[in-house]
């Protein structure tokens, strides 16, 4: 016997049951949209047009969470970390064209941005992680980190689409590290470190809500003009940082990227040069999700697939043809 | 017998060889000038057949540029310095007083035409006519002009000089301007400083009794030798900056510990001076203001000295950024190695050979049962 | 056509080789446990999976689909006559998917918290991981009750086997639900990856179904291979016949396969992308030539039935089911630039050292207990 077009049709209509029922099933009404951003959301406003790379972010991250110092430099005499990493949260990076010769400018300029978690409104890592390991505030929108839950599969890591969850590789018993907004500093009084060190305003904390407003505020201004900068929690901030305004790429980033984010960003420089890729507006978790959710909602495809597959193992292995 | 000039000088100042040399050294350094330099510059100090005539004149000032420039120790310049130019006219240390000043300073630019040495203490009030500054009857703006007509160079010292300094505070009621705003024509070194460092000016001047000319300068007439760096960049705190460690207000943690004086206000980073490299006052480390623990005021910028508040952030002019900056993207993470690629190519080798050989070997058992 | 155990020495210079690679994948996951991930292996924060999840767990699991194929075969499209190739299929899928789910272990930071993923109050159900993990564990379970009859056999408990069967449809649709659902979800992985997989193998809905279909392919053609191997290995007649109607499913499948991939690349615009990706483009069409190779061998019928072309057949369709997941996990996977990653030497060792494993016990199994069918 010879297996003929018709034989195997018909044996994949028969063996991929399952599949088929499971796979080509459209179920759009089940189709995850995009989570919305907490009311209360909190995060962070980092203008990169104000930023001047003095790295006191870096070192007051360090402080304020306890890291390790990172040497990347033959002396290894300070705290020099490349990158975020297991044993950093925050990094400030620069971008470099040309001759170097004017800040914020794209071609022969150069540009200071801060790499650390944006806790985006629909975070990926949440949405990989298979223990609820991370998790995202309700109210204040943090994403966080739960080590006593976390397995250390690293999906959080591979998953995140600015490669910010980070995992320590030199332990026997690794965590993962991610910037948390300081929220251990919250009761306190305090808010995040990063913020409150930043000498020009650069990174300024707030409510997401007002932060976006400062936003597009700056965005508003005229190039030259003085204008007055918000240092620190932009609800009490401290003196004001009075300075020309820079000239603004109209955009700001983290407002509709992957469904938004919690850390916006200004830049008078292109945003993928500085690592902050171009992105969708729909999240990626909610594309995941609704893979997922099609096939698996409520168990209902699995369960029926199963029914299926009883019926037909019990027709086989009766007739005896195939039994065991 | 002929007598060695240093020697006569010796005898003539009462400075010892020594100290002497050690001046010429510390200025030839100051300039970053070559080795070798320094004895160019003694031989030219102490070997000057005629004093080079020096006209010095005070407008809207405070004197403090003298009065540093006094201080100066290596050795005591009021005898070194004095003793080898003709001071010919200084208000504040001529002994004469009213026309017979003013004869003076008239009879040495008569007589050294073309050739003095013309230094300008002060503001130079414009508007109104320049009338809110009047020496012996005549404007700041007139007796500038009138000086700098035969004078073979013209210092500005003082930041008053350089570009109106603190008189030109906003909103500068007196219209104060530096000696560039009067005088266009000729080339003006300013040496700007609240007050200048002694040694800039010194520097200066020796440069021009030993090359003939004067040194190279910026496009606001500051000497390179002194004037071409940012304070940031030499200054004894940069290493809390680059770590990020600031003092957040007077008298806290971090000001006592030293750290970076940058969000007090320090003007470091937007201001052009080598005062973290010679010091100021001649007393040692740690004598100038940032290392006294106040922040740098900017006094030799124009725009940031007298006219910044002094608690307000400086804006960056590193024209380049720091070297040792984390890029964007960095090279991150272990490529290919040998031993791992030589055993993943041994497996697949391995595994293709194998494979190359069992296919052979079922080709022969088809041939056979094709037989068959 | 009653199965046997074949007998013969256990211990060879062969058993030997494997046993010494096993030991020294043993010594190097010592050193892993007592020094970090990063003491034996090459992964890094660009690369958080490596070659330990991208071959042991997603390749070495689609490796192991010999099982799930066949059954799929056997029991749901009716078609007895290849039953004599369930068993060895099921051996191996068996220690496929246990050495798949053990290195998991090996590979996960927190290995000691292994367990939330079980636990309810833990689980995450957004997660793909999630079903991934559950579904391979529990068909771990699932092929080791499969395989019992074979175990009641040998040690003549003819009660415990009776009762077994009674019960044993249920495990074997059970066997069959299971790897669809992970071998499509392995798939379904990627989706949350979004621009970080390249358009090349990024895609939102067809990622299941593809690495479904592909898992398919490569469970029909490990058991071409494993016969094969098998019949040089142990001095065995090769059961043509029944090889010849497999193959027969394998180009047909492979068909839709390619059907399928291109429509999904033209559908997502990624047709330039063919051929300007530079590096990617190459690996894009030694991949897809190595899945349309067993079309072209094994098109023509006459040619089924040549063991040459069925070995070569199933090999190429083997590596490109390896590739595609490869192409996938690592070569496509780009979370920005700057990143590298090369398996180290003592990473690959322990991959070898499993794969020696699974063929020791192989071996083992095959001459101590009734697995292979009886020659003829």
């Amino acid at each position: 016997m010879t297996i003929t077009r018709r034989h195997f049709l018909k044996a994949a209509s028969a063996g991929g049951a399952a599949a088929t029922v499971a796979l080509a099933t459209p179920a759009p009404a089940e189709a995850r949209t995009n989570k919305l951003m907490p009311p209360k959301a909190l995060g962070l406003l980092f203008d990169a047009t104000l930023c001047i790379g003095c790295k006191a972010c870096v070192a007051a991250c360090k402080q304020a969470n306890g890291m390790p110092q990172e040497v990347s430099t033959p002396e290894r005499l300070w705290d020099t970390p490349l990158d975020i990493s297991g044993k950093t949260l925050n990094v400030i990076k620069v971008y470099q064209h040309g001759t170097n010769a004017e800040k914020d400018r794209e071609t022969n300029g150069f540009a200071f941005v801060k790499k650390s978690c944006l806790h985006c409104v629909d975070p990926s890592c949440v949405s990989a992680c298979p223990v609820s390991a991370m998790t995202k505030d309700p109210e204040t929108g943090i994403v966080s980190y739960d080590k006593d839950a976390c397995i250390g599969c690293r999906y959080c890591v591979a998953a995140c689409p600015f490669g910010v969850p980070r995992f320590q590789y030199d332990t026997a018993t690794p965590q993962i590290q991610k910037c948390q907004l300081c929220k251990h500093r919250m009761p306190e009084g305090k808010f995040a470190a990063c913020a409150e060190v930043c000498p020009t305003g650069a990174t300024l904390y707030g409510p997401v809500e007002a932060l976006k407003a400062e936003a597009k505020r700056r965005l508003a201004m005229k190039e030259g003009d003085e204008a007055v900068f918000a240092r620190g929690d932009i609800r009490t901030p401290y003196a004001p940082h009075v300075r020309p305004a820079a000239k603004y790429l109209q955009r700001i980033y983290g407002e509709t990227e992957i469904g938004g984010t919690q850390m916006l960003l200004l830049s008078g420089v292109a945003f993928a040069k500085l690592g902050y890729p171009d992105l969708p507006a729909q999240s990626y978790a909610s594309r995941s999700e609704t893979v997922q959710s099609t096939l698996y909602g409520g168990m209902v495809a699995p369960l029926v697939a199963l029914g299926g597959l009883i019926w037909a193992v019990r027709r086989t292995t009766k007739n005896g043809e195939a039994g065991e | 017998m002929h007598q060695d000039p240093i020697s006569t000088l010796e005898a003539k100042l009462g400075v010892s060889r020594r100290s002497f040399l050690q001046f010429c050294t510390a200025l030839a350094a100051t300039m970053g000038l070559p080795k070798g330099a320094d004895a160019q510059i003694a031989q030219a100090l102490a070997g000057a057949a005629k004093r080079p005539s020096v006209i010095w004149l005070h407008f809207q000032e405070c004197t403090g540029c003298t009065e540093s420039l006094l201080r100066a120790e290596h050795p005591t310049l009021e005898k070194l310095i004095l003793e080898i130019i003709s001071l010919d006219y200084h208000e504040s240390l001529f002994a004469a007083a009213g026309h017979q000043a003013e004869a003076a300073r008239k009879a040495a630019m008569e007589a050294n035409k073309g050739k003095y040495v013309l230094v300008v203490e002060g503001a130079i009030p414009t508007k109104d006519g320049g009338i809110y500054c009047k020496i012996g009857g005549h404007t700041a703006m007139e007796l500038t002009k009138e000086c700098a007509a035969d004078a073979a160079a013209i210092i500005a010292i003082g930041s008053c000089a350089s570009w109106g300094g603190m008189p030109s505070t906003p909103p500068n009621p007196t219209g104060a301007a530096g000696v560039n705003a009067i005088v266009k024509d000729k080339p003006v070194v300013t040496i700007p400083g609240c007050p200048p460092n002694p040694y800039n000016f010194l520097a200066t001047v020796a440069h021009f009794l030993t090359f003939g000319k004067l040194p190279a300068i910026d496009e606001k007439g500051r000497p390179l030798f002194a004037y071409s760096r940012l304070i940031h960049e030499n200054c004894e705190r940069r290493a809390h900056f680059d770590a990020g460690r600031f003092a957040n207000e007077f008298g806290d943690e971090g000001h006592r510990k030293g750290y970076c004086l940058y969000k007090l206000g320090c003007k470091g980073p937007e201001t052009y001076a080598n005062c973290p490299s010679i010091l100021f006052g001649d007393v040692g480390s740690g004598s100038w203001p940032v290392g006294t623990g106040h922040p740098c005021v900017g006094c030799t910028e124009q725009g940031i000295g007298f006219a910044k508040p002094i608690h307000a952030l400086a804006d960056l002019k590193n024209t380049y950024p720091p070297a040792s900056y984390p890029r964007i993207v960095e090279d991150q993470g272990q490529g290919l190695s040998f031993g791992s690629a030589a055993l993943v190519a041994g497996i697949a080798g391995a595994a293709a050979g194998a494979g190359a050989m069992l296919a052979r070997n079922l080709g022969r058992k088809d041939d056979e049962s094709d037989k068959a | 056509m009653k199965a046997q155990p074949i007998g013969g020495r256990v211990v060879t210079p062969v058993t030997l080789l494997l046993g010494l690679l096993v030991a020294i994948a043993l010594y190097l996951l010592g050193k892993r446990f007592l020094l970090g991930l990063g003491a034996v292996t090459n992964i890094n924060d660009g690369f958080p999976w490596g070659l330990w999840i991208a071959w042991d767990v997603v390749i070495g699991t689609a490796l192991a689909c010999g099982g799930y194929a066949m059954a799929l075969l056997v029991y749901v499209a009716n078609k007895g006559h290849y039953h004599p190739l369930v068993r060895p299929a099921l051996l191996a899928s068996v220690f496929g998917y246990s050495l798949g789910g053990l290195s998991v272990i090996f590979d996960l930071g927190r290995w000691w918290n292994a367990w939330h993923i079980f636990a309810p109050a833990y689980i995450q159900w957004g997660s793909v991981m999630v079903e991934v993990a559950l579904c391979i564990a529990a068909y771990v379970v699932v092929l080791w009750i499969e395989f019992l009859p074979t175990l009641f056999e040998r040690l003549g408990m003819t009660d415990a086997r009776a009762k077994l069967d009674k019960a044993l449809f249920v495990i074997i649709a059970l066997g069959i639900l299971l790897p669809t659902m992970h071998q499509s979800s392995l798939g379904s992985l990627l989706v949350v990856f979004g621009y970080q997989i390249h358009p090349l193998w990024q895609s939102n809905q067809l990622l299941p179904l593809l690495f479904l279909i592909s898992a398919i392919g490569m469970g029909f053609s490990v058991v071409v291979f494993e016969a094969c191997l098998s019949s040089v290995g142990f001095q065995r007649p090769l059961e043509v016949p029944i090889l010849e109607r497999l193959a027969g499913i394998l180009v047909w499948l492979l068909v839709a396969f390619l059907v399928l991939r291109f429509l999904d690349l033209a559908v997502r615009g990624a047709v330039g992308a063919m051929f300007a990706s530079g590096a990617l483009s190459f690996w894009f069409w030694l991949e897809t030539v190595l899945f349309a190779l067993p079309v072209v061998l094994l098109f023509k019928p006459q040619a089924r039935a040549r063991r040459q072309a069925l070995f070569l057949a199933a090999t190429a369709m083997l590596l490109a089911g390896a590739l595609y997941r490869i192409n996938a996990f690592l070569i496509g996977y780009e979370t920005g630039p700057g990143w590298h990653y090369f398996p180290a030497l003592s990473e690959v060792l322990v991959t070898v050292g499993i794969v020696a494993l699974e063929i020791l016990a192989y071996i083992v199994f095959v001459r101590k207990l009734p697995v292979l069918p009886r020659a003829h």
